[in-house]
């Protein structure tokens, strides 16, 4: 019965912002491919607008975003706002990148569903997707 | 002859005794390559002395680039800072100044290194928090208040945008009462590794190389002491690949910058003193001291006989070395400052001009007052305690490291043949292949952590319990934001805004000639255009770059 579930999922990598640190991004991006995921990657510097459009055409299951140059808090924040505004709040959001662990419940308070900090294992990030 | 020959036979007889039951397997270099147990002489039977190694500050500099070294001069202990607003960059520098640092290396915030203004709406966020923020000429007088540009030299971590901050900086100057002449520096200004691994490119490729083929030819009679171009290999390491290709990769765009050159009929000699190269420093301290002769040899052998050289300033590699942040791990922070130690004496081993030590902390956050002087300790350290640097190349010689140089310079001609079989790095970057095999070695070096076949202590070995040493998160707020915004309205509301319409027009005219850009660039920061205006201007004529993915 939960045959539907097993499929593989849609995933958006977003780098959202000026930060040109797509090591990460690329990365899970790969990982996730070869974990049986379809991944669409953004690239470099897409605002808000773009990252929420992009996920609601292409129907995305999940949302990842990279963010190496502190401003985690301040753009999750308005992808999430402008998430829900846009009728896709349903999508859950995921952080990646250079997040101090002071932030991590930040970032779940203002609606993340998972934040996978620098040196964290695929094998951690595949679960929380198949979980989701 | 004859004693290498004995050597070869005690060898195999040696190692018939006690090699044969083979409890180990052979190690292997980080490309792959299986080591020997030990290394003798006879594994450099074909090196030529003086031909191939010879002596520092001589052809083909694989011993250094100055015939005393660190006898002659330290190096330069030159930090990576800025931050904020321009005040507070200020502040910082003259304090490093005050501890003994000798040259200002400058960290720029995104905006102004992609080309954004800070009233931009799409930047709000990011004003200052990587760097400093720049709008306006205003921004650079506030940033050097009080610094004589005549005494010190400064390094810009500035790419696309460098045209701009250039001509602030030799404006500056001359407000100081100080020639471009006398000053000097290095800009960072090599675009090709943007598109490759770090980012922050504005324009299509060709019009970027004008603009760097610009800059050169304008320092070339103008600002004669500025190395024009600081060619990373640095951020392709950084983005997953390995130490040959960060050298093969950096090679590969030099040659690309020197035909830039080429092209406008300046003499190579004119210009190639002027270039110089920011390579990675790793814990490997074997390899990478071996990699970073290595591509000193190899440049001055192209330089001389693919380019024709004359003067020997032209053939050296002038190296600026910092250490692989992304060997930084955010677990046990404590643990960087050990690795840092390793990579700065790597660069010291290694004979480079300008040494940049990782704060401990960076792997989270802007580096805290304390790490940043931890860092400049460490180089410190090493200078003034341990005399590594009193003799010129200290570890040439090493049978092994000898061995290692002369592989890696084979694998490294290996690959720069092999980009240049598929039609160049250009062709490489323009197809995004250079960036897939970046991708692919990033992703493979992860795995091997995450399977722990690649050890990183405390991270998937010796895992520690215990409570984690307390990192300071450099507190940011929208402050700088607001002030940077309120100055940038004030400096728009003094300036004469017909001057710069007119300048902004002279930009857009000269673009889409071929004339130097450095000219109407310069006129216009001097009627304080802002960086935004000035990039406007020139992505109307030159157009955006599409980023391949």
């Amino acid at each position: 019965m939960d045959n539907k579930e097993r499929l593989p999922r849609r995933i958006l990598i977003a780098k959202p912002g000026l930060d040109g640190h797509d090591r990460g991004a690329k990365v899970v991006a790969t990982a996730l491919r070869d974990a049986g995921f379809e991944v669409i990657y953004t690239g470099l510097r897409q605002t808000v607008d773009q990252i929420v459009n992009t996920a609601i055409q292409e129907d995305v299951d999940v949302i990842g975003l990279s963010i190496l140059s502190g401003v985690h808090m301040e753009l999750t924040k308005r992808l999430v706002k402008k998430l829900r505004e846009s009728g896709a709040g349903n999508i859950p959001v995921a952080v990646g990148g250079v997040i101090p662990p002071g932030d991590v419940e930040k970032l779940k308070e203002v609606g993340v569903a998972g934040v996978f900090s620098v040196g964290t294992s695929f094998k951690k990030i595949v679960d929380f997707i198949r979980n989701i | 002859m004859d004693e290498l020959r004995k050597i070869r036979e005690k060898k195999k007889r040696w190692s018939a005794r006690f090699l044969q039951d083979k409890k180990f397997s052979p190690a292997q270099t980080s490309w792959g390559m299986d080591l020997n147990t030990v290394y003798t002489m006879d594994d450099l039977s074909d090196v030529d002395y003086l031909k191939d190694i010879g002596f520092p500050g001589d052809f083909p500099f694989l011993r250094g680039v100055y015939p005393s070294m660190y006898r002659g001069r330290p190096w330069t202990m030159r930090q990576y800072a800025g931050y904020g607003t321009p005040e507070e960059t200020n502040t910082l520098f003259k304090s490093l100044l005050n501890q003994g640092q000798m040259g200002l290396s400058v960290a720029f915030g995104l905006p102004t290194q992609i080309g954004f203004d800070s009233d931009n709406p799409l930047v709000e966020d990011e004003v200052g928090r990587v760097g400093v923020a720049v709008d306006t000429l205003k921004d650079m007088e506030i940033i050097f208040e009080g610094i004589p540009l005549d005494k010190i030299t400064t390094s810009f971590t500035i790419n696309p945008t460098a045209s701009i901050i250039l001509a602030m900086y030799i404006a500056v100057a001359e407000k100081q009462g100080v020639s471009p002449k006398q000053i000097g520096g290095t800009l960072q200004n090599d675009i090709l590794k943007e598109y490759l691994a770090r980012g922050t490119q504005i324009f299509p490729l060709r019009p970027s190389l004008r603009l760097i083929g610009d800059i050169i030819e304008y320092c070339k009679d103008n600002v004669p002491r500025m190395n024009t171009i600081s060619i990373c290999g640095y951020h392709m390491r950084e983005a997953g690949c390995n130490l040959i290709q960060e050298i093969a990769y950096g090679l590969s765009d030099a040659i690309v910058y020197v035909e830039e050159a080429l092209k406008r009929g300046i003499n190579v000699d004119e210009f190639a003193p002027r270039l110089s190269f920011l390579f990675g420093c790793g814990v490997n301290l074997f390899e990478e001291v071996a990699k970073l002769r290595a591509a000193r040899r190899l440049w001055a052998k192209i330089m001389k006989e693919r380019f024709g050289a004359n003067n020997q300033e032209s053939m050296k590699l002038r190296l600026f070395s910092g250490c692989l942040g992304s060997a930084f791990t955010s677990k046990e922070p404590l643990n960087n400052i050990v690795r840092g130690t390793i990579m700065a004496l790597v660069a010291v081993l290694a004979g480079c001009q300008a040494i940049h030590v990782t704060s401990y902390d960076e792997a989270y956050t802007i580096p805290s007052e304390e790490a940043q002087r931890t860092a400049l300790r460490t180089q410190q350290i090493i200078f003034y305690e341990t005399d590594v640097a009193a003799v010129a190349d200290p570890m040439g010689g090493s049978y092994f490291l000898e061995y290692l140089t002369n592989k890696i310079e084979e694998e490294v001609q290996g690959v720069m043949a092999q980009i240049e079989e598929r039609g160049g790095i250009l062709k490489g970057i323009e197809d995004g292949s250079i960036q897939r095999e970046i991708t692919r070695g990033a992703y493979e070096s992860e795995k091997k952590i995450q399977n722990g076949e690649k050890v990183i202590v405390g991270v998937n070995k010796f895992v520690s319990e215990e409570k984690e040493y307390p990192i300071q998160i450099y507190p940011t707020d929208k402050s700088v934001w607001k002030k940077q915004i309120s100055r940038l309205k004030e400096v728009k509301a003094k300036r004469n805004q017909r001057l710069v319409d007119l300048a902004l027009g002279e930009i857009r005219r000269v673009a889409a000639g071929k004339s130097n850009l450095m000219v109407p660039i310069f006129s216009a920061v001097c009627e304080y255009a802002t960086v935004g205006e000035i990039c406007n201007a020139l992505k109307e004529v030159f157009g955006e770059y599409k980023e391949i993915v």
